[in-house]
């Protein structure tokens, strides 16, 4: 989603242009075509999807399963719809994000500003946690959760996701800062400024870009994710992903497929609201500190 | 007592040591100027200096008073760095204040100090901007506001001109000057460039490989140099360092070397020291300065004694104002710097005058002056 720029384009013919449209239009449709079956058929009445065409557009026009999908579809035992379990995923998702990014940056700023004896290997190490998959710390995590007395609570799936993403958050903040210029740390110090102002009044404010970077990336990441939701939420705190799973995979009565369709959209409209807010941001932090500028 | 003191500082990283035994003293109001080649450890000392590196071993002190393990805010210093270092994030004003903020110093004496340092370097029109909207020359002068602001012992400038184009670093060491001699707060300069250090200083460090090679007046370091490497890298066209060979007669002391046109030429010595006369029929390196060597109508009237040779001219180079003279003087290239009309053309034999005051001789394997 970043911003293209015509000046480094390669010219080119213009049937070599008409042919890059047109793949261009194919491939686009070819991937909203999923999205646009959903949207379809979350606004017709159940009677016209059991009767046949998926799809075709409505003939009559109803919001209804987005209603009933947020606030009476039966999700479980209970008659509540999605919302409850949007609000836990929201009560995860923002304190999740937040921690891990700022404790990511901190990470960023030691390992790069205050060196210290093996903070190379101590960071290569950090790298592992980009790579282990999500079933390997289920069982550990399980038992620090117990241990902690926050299994099944929001605080606990806080932690799992603020553990897990800072691997990743550590990696961006650091590779960010690593082409910091120092000389702006030696001179705060200089001017007296300590560890924690240095890092809250000089070193967060720049660093824009990569913020961004890190608050996409761990919000996809912790919004969409299901098995630590499955795994270590109960009840009260199960997010939005498991609801839905619940909504859609219930055995019991009739299959009300707008309103899977209709709760689907629903739980996948935060991020893409995220992207289209702070896309254009995400390619230029990325790029940020791997090119020189 | 003098106001820095540098008290044999060595400074390691892990069993490499850089810089070995430093002692400095620098007065009160001082422009010390620490120059070398890169790689020297002029920027180390400096960091030890402010406290942004520690010491090995020995001590660094200001006002009497140990900096060994002082916080680098707490040595009342302030610095200006080769990049600047604006905060990008604040605006020149925010940048200016930062440190005084920082100390707890309250926002309307802030502010009265910013308006007299933005007054004191014509920076007032430009304290709402961002340090991304400064070209080169103004964030040089919020750099020094920023350090001005907090009335500091010391100021510490780590190469500051060197980002800037040939053009505005000239008038940016005017002002340096100007500055220092209005305020008479002593500073502490690095830099690798050798006129900067020439004008700038009331006294020069020279250093190189991790030791001062010499300290002394701008002057003392241009005249007499202590060894090979001052003489070399003071100097611009740097010093024609010539082998030669060492003959006392009943006429006084000569330096024999071959030119361009003659196998043996004999130099004569204005005022011979007694080492030299203890080099007699020994090699010896003759340090001559371009200016030294020049048309004989060129020729410093004042000098005790000046020697006329016949040479070959290699090549000429016209600078507008000077025209510099190659040719061959015991065996090297020789630069001699002539007026801009000297009559010289490439290929012919004209006569240079050589003044026997400014030549230099060094003892070729000490490399130390013989003095």
């Amino acid at each position: 989603m970043s911003v293209a720029s015509t000046d480094n384009a390669i010219s080119t013919g213009r049937i070599t242009r008409a042919f890059i449209y047109l793949m261009l239009i194919l491939f686009a449709t070819f991937y909203l075509l999923p999205f646009a079956i959903m949207v379809i058929n979350s606004v017709k009445p159940l009677s016209e999807i059991n009767g046949g065409n998926m799809m075709a557009l409505p003939q009559v026009f109803t919001l209804e399963p987005w209603f009933k999908a947020w606030s009476s579809a039966q999700i479980g035992i209970e008659p509540t719809g999605l919302k409850p379990y949007f609000w836990n995923s929201l009560k995860m998702v923002f304190p999740a994000v937040a921690i891990s990014t700022v404790l990511g940056a901190l990470n960023g700023y030691v390992l790069t500003k205050w060196r210290f004896k093996g903070d190379t290997i101590l960071f290569g190490l950090m790298l592992f946690a980009c790579f282990i998959p999500f079933q390997i710390v289920l069982i550990p995590m399980a038992r620090v959760l117990g241990f902690l007395n926050i299994a099944g609570s929001t605080p606990g799936l806080v932690l799992v996701h603020v553990v897990y993403g800072l691997g990743f958050t550590t990696l961006y903040f650091r590779n960010y800062y690593q082409v910091f210029p120092t000389e702006l740390i030696r001179a705060a110090q200089i001017d007296g400024a300590g560890f924690f102002r240095i890092f809250w009044r000089i070193m967060l404010p720049s660093s824009g870009p990569i913020i961004v970077v890190s608050v996409i990336w761990q919000f996809t990441n912790i919004w969409n994710d299901f098995l630590f939701g499955a795994s270590f939420a109960d009840l009260d705190s199960q997010p939005m992903t498991v609801a839905l799973n619940n909504l859609v995979s219930a055995s019991t009565g009739v299959k009300e497929y707008n309103v899977h369709f209709a709760g689907a959209i629903l739980a996948a409209l935060p991020t893409l609201l995220v992207y289209i807010v702070a896309g254009r941001y995400f390619v230029r932090g990325l790029m940020a500190g791997s090119v020189k500028g | 007592m003098s106001f820095l003191k540098i008290n044999n500082a060595t400074k390691s990283y892990g069993s490499t040591e850089v810089l070995h035994n430093i002692d400095i003293d620098v007065q009160e109001g001082e422009f010390l100027v620490l120059v070398g080649p890169s790689g020297c450890g002029k920027s180390t000392l400096l960091n030890m200096i402010a406290g942004l590196e520690d010491i090995t071993s020995g001590t660094i002190s200001i006002k009497g008073q140990a900096m060994n393990g002082v916080h680098p805010s707490k040595r009342n210093i302030a610095m200006v760095f080769q990049s600047y270092a604006l905060y990008p994030n604040m605006t020149v004003g925010q940048n200016i204040t930062f440190g005084l903020e920082m100390h707890g110093i309250a926002k309307p004496e802030r502010e009265k100090a910013m308006a007299q340092v933005a007054e004191m370097l014509q920076i007032k029109p430009l304290l709402n901007r961002k340090p991304g909207q400064l070209s080169g020359g103004q964030r040089q002068r919020v750099a020094m506001g920023r350090a001005l602001v907090r009335d500091p012992d010391v100021f510490l400038f780590d190469e500051p001109l060197s980002n800037l184009d040939a053009k505005l670093r000239v008038d940016m060491r005017t002002e340096i000057k100007k500055l220092h001699q209005k305020l008479g707060t002593t500073i502490v300069y690095v830099t690798h460039d050798q006129i900067e250090a020439m004008t700038l200083s009331t006294r020069i460090a020279v250093m190189n490989g991790g030791y001062v090679q010499q300290l002394g007046t701008p002057k003392e370091i241009y005249d007499s140099p202590a060894n090979l490497f001052v003489a070399s890298f003071m100097g611009s066209p740097s010093m024609n360092l010539v082998p030669a060979k060492v003959v006392a007669n009943g006429d006084g002391i000569f330096a024999q070397l071959p030119t361009g046109l003659s196998d043996k030429v004999n130099l004569k010595f204005s005022n011979p020291t007694e080492a030299l006369k203890g080099f007699d029929q020994k090699e010896i390196v003759l340090g001559i300065r371009p200016e030294a060597i020049t048309d004989p109508d060129g020729a410093d009237q004042k000098a005790n004694h000046v020697e006329q040779i016949m040479n070959r001219v290699i090549v000429t180079e016209p600078a507008g104002s000077d025209t510099y003279v190659m040719s061959s003087l015991g065996g090297k290239d020789c630069n001699a710097r002539m007026r801009a009309d000297a009559q010289v053309v490439a290929g012919q034999d004209v006569p240079f005058a050589i003044n026997m005051d400014k030549a230099i001789p060094f003892d070729p394997f000490s490399e130390l002056r013989i003095a």
